[in-house]
């Protein structure tokens, strides 16, 4: 188990603004992952604890070892840490062939162990027909299994990942995601990931760390923070919701209902604790939780009429955009092939806002 | 006509020496300057820089007085070896290591420094010492570009005119390089002589640059 409080100052400089990571993180058995978009401070966080970087304050603890102590003043150099770290571009050294990188990884174990490990592991990752090659001279997804293969080689007791599967092909991504499933399975070794992919955190993540800003803004299990996002910025990050500015017209604990105004109309939703009547807030739905019909005359409870800007093909169904209603910006609902099939020669649409779905930040 | 052939391989003998002289210390130079942060690192560098910029008169004129027999390094050198250095062969090598140097030190330092740092801290990562990741990675991969430099090297030490005449003179069987003895076959009229030399010592140079281009990396 990892446990650490990290702060780390980079004073604003002429060419960059100023930066402040300050966060105190735990992973524990399977795969936690620091999501956020790109100068959150993820990486820094991987190298504070890897130890190539050296925080200003906090203390990093890996199950019994002191990695990092501020007050004590213990930086364990990078050599004596025992972490695995798997690059974003695997860092295989070119020079090398596959087995020659996991004898190098391996020479921290006593003399006679190495070669049985080395095999050991060729044989775990299905390597041993490539063993004999360079880095360059073998598949993507060898590249990748011969980098877990040599950061698991010295029994590590974390193994840190930096994006390993940005830029890789859905075939490569999808045997990576198969391989750190092997290492869940058969090393129990505690994994810290980082992504700037939702779909990778739900595909991999027990456990999320929504870091940005240099601060972690939220945790929790991909699907509870992706029902439930802790505040408008946590929304926006994962970019998977409508947000739309409305205003709090009536609140009703009793009979726990509420009405929004959105654009011109008014919504009913469920109470929402802790806000109070005229609060402007927005309203945070995920696209497909909306449904669409023809308008039929007046729009039913719940209802806003618009027009239809564009339909957009996606893997698992169509997403539609919509303005109209007096709504500044699209909404976008997103729905499946078969019920666009149904619907596609409607000249008019309504909106349909179920009441439950419906979320204020 | 016969030529004396005794200067070309002195020559070939001074630059090989000095080559190899500067290649250890210019690569021990170029690790730390690429490596380490200390006080003074600048002063390092310029003054590994130095010999490039200034003229050969001056070079000597330190050499003299740095190696010469009435100072405590040659009075040491001819304690130990029973010999004084200035006005020998030994000399001449001082003097093609000085123009050998700064060309390994430099680009030595370059390419060890174009070398991605994700190796290295991969390396460390992997629990390797500071000492078996320079041997076993850093190195390896800045090879190619640290041999070019090398023959680069070999090239300028062999061309020393200068600095050689100062410290080691014109002693001919003795002392007297490849340049110097050009100079001297100019001067006594012997023009055979020097086209002959001047041939064999730009070919060889050709031979040698052709040689670090082929090994230089960035090479499509």
């Amino acid at each position: 188990m990892l446990q650490a409080r990290l702060r780390k100052s980079f004073a604003p400089r002429p060419d960059s603004a100023g930066f402040t990571l300050d966060l105190e993180l735990t992973a524990t058995a399977g795969v936690t992952v620091l999501f956020g978009p790109s100068g959150a401070g993820k990486t820094l966080v991987l190298d504070s604890i890897a130890g190539f970087v050296q925080p200003d304050e906090g203390r990093i603890l890996l199950e019994d070892d002191i990695l990092y102590d501020a007050a004590a003043g213990v930086h364990l150099v990078p050599q004596k840490r025992n972490c695995g770290y798997v690059f974003q571009n695997y860092a295989l050294f070119p020079h090398m062939t596959l087995r020659e990188n996991l004898a190098f990884a391996a020479e921290r174990r006593p003399r006679l162990e190495r070669h049985r490990r080395v095999n050991d592991m060729l044989d775990k990752f299905r390597l041993e027909d490539a063993a004999g090659r360079r880095p360059h001279e073998v598949s993507g997804g060898q590249r990748q299994r011969c980098c877990i293969a040599r950061a698991l080689i010295g029994e590590p007791k974390l193994l840190l990942l930096d994006e390993p599967a940005t830029g890789l092909d859905a075939v490569l991504r999808a045997e990576f995601y198969e391989a750190l499933r092997q290492v869940r399975s058969e090393f129990g070794t505690p994994m810290l990931l980082v992504t700037h992919d939702l779909t990778e955190c739900f595909e991999l993540g027990e456990e999320m760390l929504i870091l940005h800003g240099g601060r972690i803004v939220q945790k929790g299990t991909p699907r509870s923070v992706l029902d439930e996002p802790a505040n408008l910025e946590v929304a926006r990050l994962l970019g998977a919701f409508n947000l739309l500015d409305s205003e709090i017209r009536t609140l009703d604990p009793g009979r726990n209902t509420s009405r929004l105004q959105v654009g011109e109309f008014e919504l009913e939703g469920p109470y929402f604790p802790g806000h109070l009547k005229g609060d402007h807030i927005t309203l945070c739905v995920r696209p497909e939780q909306l449904k669409v019909f023809a308008r039929n005359g007046r729009p039913g409870p719940n209802q806003i009429p618009a027009d239809l800007l564009r339909a957009v093909e996606r893997p698992h169904g169509i997403r539609l955009e919509f303005s109209g209603g007096g709504i500044p910006g699209p909404v976008r609902v997103t729905i499946s092939r078969a019920e666009y099939e149904n619907q596609r020669d409607n000249r008019e649409w309504v909106i349909q806002f179920p009441s439950d779905a419906l979320r204020v930040l | 006509m016969a030529i004396d052939w005794f200067p070309l391989w002195l020559s070939l003998r001074v630059a090989l020496v000095s080559t190899a002289l500067a290649f250890f210390a210019g690569l021990w130079i170029a690790y730390l300057l690429a490596n380490r942060q200390f006080r003074g690192k600048d002063v390092l560098d310029a003054a590994v820089t130095l010999p490039l910029v200034l003229p050969p008169t001056v070079l000597g004129y330190y050499l003299l007085v740095l190696l010469g027999r009435a100072s405590p390094l040659g009075k040491l050198w001819e304690t130990i070896f029973g010999s004084p250095l200035v006005f020998t062969w030994k000399a001449a090598v001082v003097a093609a290591l000085l123009h050998a140097l700064p060309l390994l030190v430099k680009s030595t330092r370059a390419a060890l420094e174009s070398v991605d740092r994700n190796y290295e801290r991969a390396a460390r990562n992997l629990g390797a010492s500071e000492w078996k990741l320079f041997w076993r990675v850093t190195l390896p991969l800045a090879w190619r570009s640290i041999f070019a430099a090398t023959a680069l090297a070999f090239a300028r030490a062999l061309g020393d005119f200068g600095v050689t005449l100062m410290v080691a003179g014109n002693i001919p069987g003795r002392t007297q390089t490849v340049a110097v003895a050009i100079y001297d076959a100019v001067e006594s009229g012997n023009g055979a002589v020097a086209r002959t030399l001047v041939l064999v010592v730009s070919v060889v140079a050709l031979a040698l640059l052709t040689l670090a281009n082929r090994l230089s990396p960035n090479r499509v």
